[in-house]
């Protein structure tokens, strides 16, 4: 009897280990097919990154998750550098006489990494599928200015694109727009192999792309852990890759990477946690990355809010900015990792000035602020209690509060957050106009241009213009702006809009957010780009 | 036997359907609208926006929701994520990650346990049966992501004994730090359950027949009393491994575990149904069937308990 019940106890531990054995030999099966898979050469560069939110089709993707892999997988028409500026990648030339119809020229040479040449129709085709309301496509709204762009009706073939010969194809708009080309470098406009319209759905997991990496096979996308990108070797463009291949890894919280990065576990990352901010320069040294991006932070004050609008509005919303010590925050709350905003768009952006008449506004003035405010008050008295909506997963309670107290001390006035419980609940009080109280709004720009900064946002009727602002002035402004072909004379009207909105304040400027990230010591040559991405193929290990 | 395993397993039917509908209510009425919370601080056009509810089915009201889903269930379809992998494959992928790191956990938890409670049992009120309480209270008081976070810091920065994070690697060597900690914010209950139960059983009439009839302590401490002082502390940790297979979400998001608990995480954030709901149906039917093998496992250890 004793005997066998031990022998029932054994087989129970037994299956126990089995458990262990079968997790082990499951897994290990992966490692094996990985390894044969991965690129040679052992100069690999890992980052840090996100699971992509949709399927890797350039029209598809408008997260940075997906965002940092297409870019390394695919090339456009024109590449950003460091700094934003463009410079033609795919093509040869971009000429216009009147910013509205743009003849595209194609370098001859470039390949798929099927094999197949990038042609003019694969950029007409892509842009076509992306911009077709029926296939929902997120990134649509980029084709918005293409004539025969339609938000009422699935349209199959835009009017405006006209595949003149294989290498030539013309592009024309529906009114001027000078930044157009600009925009070009955006993945929404990546060209695809005509493979991809066999069937976009198998696409979307293995892409086949003409960029500086490839994704060699879709064994190579280990979903929700990493992506490893190997080195295109038919890629004929200046962004030429200086190590072997790039290696995405997937972190949950930014804290795992940089416990990462602190081990030398993995080689760059671009995003340091709020709990390091203090310590993340000493610990990293020169190794650290703290520059500003093109990330703009503001809080909307809608203008159907009561006591915000007409002539007692524009004083209030100028004593309560002036209310706020920008850079008090900065400093304290932010640990230096945020810059005080001087302008409504960023300074990476070209034409970006911190000395736009009315910026003062933005300083810090408690008595100027108090003198405004009690100038509202002979308008109409004040009452109630000023409040800044914000979802509550986003780390925002820690500069709402301290904003609102400002306000709150130097006007005597109630102030609070308005703390939603997620982004989606925020973000839908905030769409259907029920948030009923101030709110905070962050723009980072899809493409390097001071208009990509005004437009969708303040523009009568646009897309983001989440505060309902309207101003025939500044419209008309913009739409001069869009028509000069000249970048530095359209950046000076871009300025003189900004004087208006500095006037009336649709929203109150805060901060430009920083790009915080690092490196390890086994790589040099770590830059970051203007949207806050490191320049992967110039990075070099040692 | 049989019969007994028959009907606990019918028991669990209504108890999936029970949660499969709780959760997705739960997720439907969680506030927040998960297209646009997809396009960030973006508006999409209300044309987009349509299209893409009508998409995931997201205009239909909760019940034809439900029901959509649970046709689909049943014909062994789990749905798809937003970025367009089937349900299925993520967690056929997830699972055997978070089993390996709980069967890991438990392995160590259960012998720590097994081995302290043992010998803070034969040695009840000295010195070293103090010094285990202190230890494991200590280690069951810490929030367990203060010890994930100094266990990351101290053992693999700072010294470089281990990697920081787990990631695509989830070998064994490399998933023993996340063990090594879910173990030690585990292995009190067991420990004291062990020791209690060691001291209960040294004083049976049986042990002390084993010790009258001349049989020596090295023989009546692991045959008489080890293995009879098992159930309570087998139980226990059959439950913690219970509770670990339904994902240790903290301890994986620290160590960056691609495990179940990490994955659900996500998906909560983004909003997505399906993807939270077949989770969570697996997790039910796991869970059920581990309690249905503990209830087994008693009459394995204990002959006096039989199933009719």
């Amino acid at each position: 009897m004793k005997f066998s019940k031990s022998v029932i106890g054994g087989v129970t531990l037994a299956s126990a280990s089995a458990l262990v054995l079968v997790g082990c030999s499951s897994t290990g099966s992966d490692d094996e097919a990985t390894n044969s898979a991965a690129p040679a050469g052992d100069a690999i560069i890992k980052t840090n990154g996100s699971e992509p939110e949709n399927p890797l089709i350039p029209t598809m993707t408008n997260e940075t998750g997906g965002g940092k892999i297409l870019d390394a997988i695919f090339a456009g028409l024109v590449y950003y550098d460091a700094t934003g500026a463009p410079h033609n990648e795919v093509a040869e030339s971009i000429e216009t006489e009147d910013s509205q119809t743009f003849t595209v020229k194609l370098k001859d040479g470039w390949t798929f990494t099927d094999g197949t040449p990038v042609q003019a129709h694969n950029f007409v085709d892509a842009w076509n599928y992306g911009a077709n309301l029926d296939n929902a496509h997120a990134n649509s709204y980029f084709f918005e200015p293409i004539e025969g762009f339609s938000w009422d009706e699935g349209v199959e073939e835009m009017s405006g694109l006209t595949v003149v010969d294989d290498l030539t194809f013309t592009i024309t708009l529906k009114q001027p727009q000078s930044d157009f080309p600009l925009s070009l470098g955006y993945s929404a406009f990546y060209p695809l192999p005509d493979s991809a319209f066999e069937d976009m759905e198998a696409f979307g997991k293995a892409p086949v792309g003409n960029g500086p990496y490839t994704l060699a096979s879709a064994d190579d996308w280990k979903h929700d852990v990493q992506i490893d990108l190997a080195v295109n070797d038919s890629y004929v463009g200046e962004r030429v890759p200086q190590n072997d291949g790039l290696s995405i890894v997937f972190y949950a919280t930014p804290d795992a990477a940089y416990a990462d990065l602190l081990a030398n576990n993995v080689d760059v990352i671009d995003t340091i946690p709020d709990s390091a901010f203090e310590t993340f320069e000493a610990d990293l040294g020169d190794r650290a990355v703290n520059q500003p991006a093109a990330i703009f932070q503001s809080f909307t004050i809608p203008q159907d809010l009561e006591h915000f609008s007409g002539e007692e509005g524009a004083l209030r919303r100028a004593a309560i900015s002036m209310s706020i010590d920008r850079q008090l925050i900065t400093d304290t709350i932010f640990q230096g990792t945020r810059t005080p905003a001087s302008d409504f768009t960023s300074p990476v952006i070209d034409g970006w000035s911190d000395s736009i008449p009315g910026s003062e506004v933005l300083d810090y003035n408690p008595e100027k602020a108090v003198e405004l405010w009690a100038e509202a008050d002979a308008i109409s008295e004040w009452d109630g209690t000023f409040q800044i909506g914000y979802n509550a997963d986003g780390g925002h309670a820690g500069w709402v509060d301290p904003v609102t107290d400002q306000i709150k001390n130097t006007l005597g006035i109630d102030a609070l957050g308005n703390p939603f419980a997620t982004f989606g609940d925020f973000r839908e009080q905030v769409s259907n106009r029920t948030i009923g109280t101030a709110f905070r709004t962050g723009w980072q720009a899809d493409y390097p241009s001071l208009f990509n900064f005004l437009g969708p946002i303040y523009g009568t009727g646009a897309g983001s213009n989440d505060g309902d602002y309207s101003s025939t002035e500044f419209d008309d402004l913009l739409k001069a702006g869009s028509a000069e072909a000249d970048t530095a004379k359209a950046n000076e009207i871009f300025q003189q809009a900004q004087e208006i909105l500095f006037t009336d304040l649709p929203a109150i400027p805060l901060w430009y957010s920083n790009v915080t990230g690092g490196y390890a010591e086994t790589v040099d040559n770590v830059q970051f780009d203007w949207h806050s991405v490191p320049l992967f193929y110039e990075i070099t290990k040692n | 036997m049989l019969m007994y395993v028959v009907r606990r397993l019918l028991q669990a039917v209504p108890v999936v359907i029970g949660t499969t509908f709780l959760i997705y209510f739960m997720v439907f009425s969680m506030p927040g609208d998960p297209i646009l919370a997809m396009f960030g601080d973006k508006t999409p056009s209300p044309a987009l926006y349509d299209q893409l509810a009508a998409q995931y089915h997201l205009d239909q009201p909760f019940l034809v929701q439900y029901g959509l889903y649970m046709k689909d269930l049943f014909t062994g379809n789990l749905g798809t994520t937003f970025s367009g992998e089937s349900v299925g494959a993520v967690l056929s992928r997830t699972f055997p990650v978070t089993l390996k790191l709980a069967s890991m956990a438990i392995a160590i938890e259960f012998c720590v346990a097994v081995v302290l409670g043992l010998f803070a049992g034969l040695r009840k009120g000295k010195f070293f049966d103090n010094l285990t309480l202190v230890i494991g209270l200590i280690m069951l008081s810490v929030p367990i992501f203060v010890l994930c976070f100094l266990a990351q810091y101290f053992i693999a920065i700072k010294w470089g004994w281990a990697s920081p994070t787990v990631g695509a690697d989830t070998s064994f060597s490399n998933m023993l730090l996340p063990a090594i900690v879910l173990a030690a914010s585990l292995f009190t209950t067991s420990m004291r359950l062990m020791r209690g139960t060691v001291i209960d059983t040294r004083s049976r009439d049986f042990v002390r027949t084993a010790y009258a009839k001349g049989l020596p302590g090295r023989r009546v401490i692991p045959v008489h009393v080890l293995r009879n002082s098992l159930i309570p502390v087998v139980t226990n940790s059959a439950a913690n491994f219970g509770v670990l297979m339904v994902g240790a979400t903290v301890t994986e998001g620290i160590f960056n575990v691609p495990g179940v608990g990490n994955t659900l995480y996500q998906a909560i954030i983004r909003g997505e149904g399906p993807t939270v709901v077949s989770f969570v149906t697996v997790m039910v039917l796991a869970y059920v069937a581990i309690n249905i093998l503990v209830d087994l496992l008693y009459a394995v250890l204990d002959p006096r308990i039989r199933y009719a």
